[in-house]
This record gives structure tokens, C-alpha cells and sequence, in this order.
């Protein structure tokens, strides 16, 4: 057995397990995207980075990686961990916007802006329907190909994969393929609809007297507050 | 493509657990290129998935899926050369080409590439066509390298001596031309190579005439020494991963212009070789 401490409550665990396995048994919360139990850690969307060390050897580690050690101390949601948090999620909705996942984590994690030029992306290289195929399906039909700018996900030539057992677990698995509702403007990184808890009546004088049926509504709420 | 020969080279590498780099670099000697019968046949001989071969194949830059032209044309984009104007040359070798970067011309004559930066910023922009350097490049020019280019350098640098001569060999990894007009060996021009041994680092020539053994260095090679063999225009490592059946010391490989490579054997005075045109 192990033993450390985790934002500041003393614990002890497996040798081997992870930071993350340690903090969500103990129930600190830390986000993931490219984690999937049953898969490979792989470190890709850094997502999961907590705290180590004290003072000037304090680090970032992905926790999904990090096996715990003797002594080490964790801090899951110090001020350096949340805010380098809210700049990925803010490069992921840069690069894919469109994705459901990436939308909510943001949403959850309070990022209101997303300062980057904006594309549309449809893979962020997570890694988790190649795994997935390999790992699960034992397929190995995707993998990724090139490299820096023009690494991608696919089949051997971009051709139909013998291999491929059309299980569809890769599209199960993949972050970006479900699309998040896009709201009344498409074309906003941040969708600010429910999530965000701000409906457009709260600005829009005009929307005063609009027929709701949402009971209770926070928008009303907020207003009541207001008044 | 024989399935044999690409059987024969993973075979040679057979207990090798890190052998994959080794046989895709021979295979891609070979061919110019990596055929995809040929990774089939690699991934399915050492059992490593398809996936990962294809992907360990189109990681490296050296790798090419795609035949390769007979000419390489790598047209600079880095910063220096961006700001002295090489998108218009390189737009000016689209529009001659008829191609995008890292693609080959329909008969197989010219493939284009962009590189960042080749360390000569201040000659730029730079284009460099089978090895050789073009300094200062401006739009006009472009059709007029790629003319002279598709003639051939060397005809044209010993045009009015109307020799030709039998192997004319290029490296394997820059394209730069070994020829040397301006010194004759049986009469023809010598191929020019740096060879290395015992601390002294020197040039070699070789007689073009295949068949022909002679050869004139620098400095004076014991017998049965083995010696390692250079481009001296990349400075590439010649000696490739074959090795001689005479006497077992590695081959040195040249391409040859026209297709095909030569191995000659690195150990002088050995006569082991291989011509292989394809
Ligand atoms: S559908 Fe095909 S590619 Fe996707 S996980 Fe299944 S086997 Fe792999
Ligand atoms: S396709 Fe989806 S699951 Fe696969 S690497 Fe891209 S984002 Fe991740
Ligand atoms: S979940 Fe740890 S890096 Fe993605
Ligand atoms: S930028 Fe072209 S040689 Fe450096």
C-alpha cells in the first residue's frame, strides 16, 4: 500500500493505481476526455492535470497517467490546476466547437470565452476509437497516420478496412462525433444556451412578455433577483 | 514488385525487434517507394498490425507512398524565403508542374516538395533540384531549371565531348548526381564519393565502366580494409543495409539514373556487386 495525501485528506492506495482512479474512489472530481475505463491511459487531451509537489517543484501531471507515489502530495483543483484547465478547454473549443462533450465540459467549467481563432475540427486526436478498435474490438482496422499538422485517424490507405467488424464502437467512443445542439447561433464557439444559464430573455427587453412554459425558469428567476 | 524480394529483405532482418524502420528504409531503396502490397507483406510477415505500419510509413518524410519522379524539386517555404517571395516560385513550379506538393508529374519525371528552410537562408529563395542548389530564384527562371533539368545537368555540362557513359549514379538519399565530368576514369567520368577509414576522410573515385574495378583515392586504402562511404553533396551515410556475398562487409548503394540502384561492396579490393535496374 501507498500512502499519500490528496488535497490535503491523507490516503493510501495500490501500488500502480493512478492519481485518477485514487481521487474519483475517494470522490475528487476530475474532469476527462481521452479516459475511458477499459482502455489504455493514453495522455492526449491533458484534460485530467493535477497538482504535484510543494512550492518550487510543484508540477502538472495527467493524472490518468500518474501512478501514485509514496508521499506525494495531490492538489486536484488548486488556482494553477483550474485555470490551465479552463485554457484547454478553451483550445478545445477552439479547434471543435461542434463537439457535445467538449461543449458541456466547458459549460461545467465555467469557460465563458474562447479567444483563439476558430475552426472546426472534426477529431481531436484523443486516441479513444483507436484504442477502442484495438483494444476492445481487437481490430486494430484505425490507427493514426502522418505526423504534427497532418496527423490523422483512419484505415491503412484510406481504403475499407478488412479488419473493420462495422461494430461502430469507434464512433461510440469519439468525443466529437456527437454533436452538441447548436442553439440560435451556429456559429458561436460557446453555445451560452442552457448550459450557461443565460436564455435570451434576460437581455432582450422584448422577449418580456414571451410565452414560457418552463417552470421553474432561471432566466425568471435571475430577473425576480434583479428587480 | 516480387512478394520474394520483400520476403528476402524482412527475412534479413528476422529477430530484430526494432527491425521495422530497417525494412521499410531497404524497401523504399529498392522501389523508390513503399508499395502497399509490400507493407502487407512486412506487417503480415513480422505480425505487427497493418495500422501501425502504415502509420510508422507516413510519420517519416523519408518514406513516400507514392512512386517518386525521376527528379526531386524542393521548393524552400521557410521564413527567410517566404518574405524574399517563394510562394510565387513555388506557385510558378505548380502552374509548370501541373502538381501539388508531394506529388509526381503523370510520366514520372518530376515530384515536388516544399521544405522548411535548408539552412542557406541567405541565398534565398531556394530551390533545390536533385541535389543541386539554385540560389536567388525568381519567377522567370523556374521554367528554365525545370527545362534544363529534364534534359539532364550532366549531358548538358559535357555536351560537346558526346561521351556517354554506361552507369551514371546519383545518392540515394539527396538525388545529387555522383558524376564527376572534369575526371576521367577508363575515359569516362569517375564517380565521386568521400570515403572514411582509420581517421583520414578523403575522396574516391570510381570508374562509371560497370565491370571496371578501378578506382583512385586520396589517400592510399590498405587491401581487405572496409571503408565507409559518403555523398559529398549530403554527406549521407552510402553504405546501406546490405551486405556483400562475397565477403559479408556492408554494400554501399547508388541510384541509378534511368531506375534501379547499384551496390558495390565496401571492402577494397573486394569485387562483389550488384547492379539492380529496374
Ligand atoms: S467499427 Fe471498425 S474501426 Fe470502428 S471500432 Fe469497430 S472494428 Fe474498429
Ligand atoms: S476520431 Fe474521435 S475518438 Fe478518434 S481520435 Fe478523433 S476525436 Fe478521438
Ligand atoms: S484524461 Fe488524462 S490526458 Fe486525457
Ligand atoms: S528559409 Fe529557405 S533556406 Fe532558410
Amino acid at each position: 500500500m501507498i500512502t499519500f495525501t490528496i488535497n490535503g485528506l491523507k490516503a493510501s492506495a495500490e501500488r500502480g493505481t493512478t492519481i485518477l482512479e485514487a481521487a474519483r474512489f475517494l470522490g475528487f472530481p476530475i474532469p476527462t476526455l481521452c479516459h475511458m475505463e477499459g482502455l489504455t491511459p493514453y495522455g492526449a487531451c491533458r484534460l485530467c492535470i493535477v497538482e504535484i509537489g510543494e512550492g518550487e517543484n510543484a508540477k502538472l501531471v495527467t493524472s490518468c497517467t500518474y501512478p501514485v507515489e509514496e508521499g506525494l502530495k495531490v492538489r486536484t483543483a488548486s488556482r494553477r490546476v483550474v485555470r490551465a484547465r479552463k485554457m484547454i478547454l478553451e483550445l478545445l473549443l477552439a479547434s471543435s466547437p461542434q463537439s457535445k462533450t467538449i461543449q458541456d465540459l466547458a459549460a461545467a467549467h465555467d469557460v465563458r470565452q474562447q479567444r483563439f481563432r476558430q475552426e472546426y475540427e472534426d477529431c481531436i486526436l484523443c486516441g479513444l476509437c483507436v484504442r477502442m478498435c484495438k483494444e476492445q474490438m481487437v481490430a486494430g482496422a484505425i490507427g493514426f497516420r502522418g505526423r504534427g499538422e497532418d496527423r490523422s485517424v483512419g484505415t491503412p490507405f484510406d481504403i475499407k478496412s478488412e479488419k473493420c467488424r462495422l461494430c461502430g464502437g469507434c464512433i461510440y467512443v469519439c468525443p466529437v462525433c456527437q454533436l452538441r445542439c447548436t442553439y440560435t447561433e451556429p456559429e458561436k464557439a460557446i453555445c451560452g444556451g442552457c448550459a450557461n444559464l443565460s436564455p435570451p430573455c434576460i437581455e432582450k427587453d422584448r422577449f418580456n412578455d414571451i410565452m414560457c412554459y418552463m417552470d421553474p425558469c432561471v432566466a425568471c428567476e435571475i430577473k425576480e433577483n434583479e428587480e | 514488385m516480387k512478394t520474394l524480394d520483400v520476403q528476402n529483405i524482412v527475412k534479413k532482418h528476422a529477430g530484430n525487434a526494432g527491425g521495422l524502420l530497417g525494412i521499410l528504409q531497404e524497401i523504399q531503396v529498392r522501389y523508390g517507394y513503399l508499395p502497399q502490397e509490400a507493407l502487407r507483406i512486412v506487417s503480415e510477415s513480422i505480425g505487427y498490425p497493418l495500422v501501425d505500419v502504415y502509420g510508422v510509413a507516413t510519420f517519416y518524410r523519408s518514406f513516400s507512398l507514392e512512386p517518386r519522379g525521376k527528379h526531386l524539386c524542393s521548393v524552400c517555404l521557410g521564413t527567410a524565403c517566404h518574405v524574399r517571395g517563394a510562394p510565387k516560385i513555388y506557385r510558378e513550379f505548380k502552374n509548370h508542374l501541373g502538381i501539388e506538393a508531394g506529388q509526381t508529374t503523370p510520366d514520372r519525371e518530376f515530384t515536388l516538395e516544399t521544405v522548411n528552410c535548408l539552412g542557406a537562408c541567405a541565398l534565398g529563395p531556394v530551390v533545390v533540384v536533385d541535389g543541386r542548389y539554385f540560389p536567388s530564384v525568381n519567377s522567370t527562371q523556374v521554367e528554365e531549371i525545370i527545362e534544363q533539368t529534364r534534359h539532364g545537368f550532366d549531358v548538358e555540362l559535357i555536351r560537346g565531348d558526346e561521351r556517354v557513359f554506361p552507369v551514371e549514379v546519383s545518392c540515394h538519399r539527396c538525388n545529387h548526381s555522383l558524376m564527376d565530368p572534369g575526371y576521367l576514369l577508363d575515359g569516362y567520368p569517375s564517380i565521386r564519393v568521400t570515403v572514411s577509414f582509420r581517421r583520414k576522410h578523403g575522396w574516391l573515385r570510381l570508374s562509371s565502366l560497370y565491370g571496371s574495378h578501378r578506382v583512385e583515392s586520396e589517400y592510399e586504402i590498405p587491401l581487405n580494409e572496409v571503408v565507409s562511404f559518403f555523398c559529398p553533396h549530403c554527406h549521407a551515410e552510402l553504405t546501406g543495409p546490405t551486405v556483400c556475398a562475397v565477403c559479408g562487409a556492408a554494400m554501399v548503394q547508388m541510384i541509378v539514373r534511368g531506375g534501379g540502384t547499384v551496390q558495390i561492396c565496401s571492402r577494397h579490393g573486394c569485387k562483389g556487386h550488384l547492379l539492380d535496374v529496374a
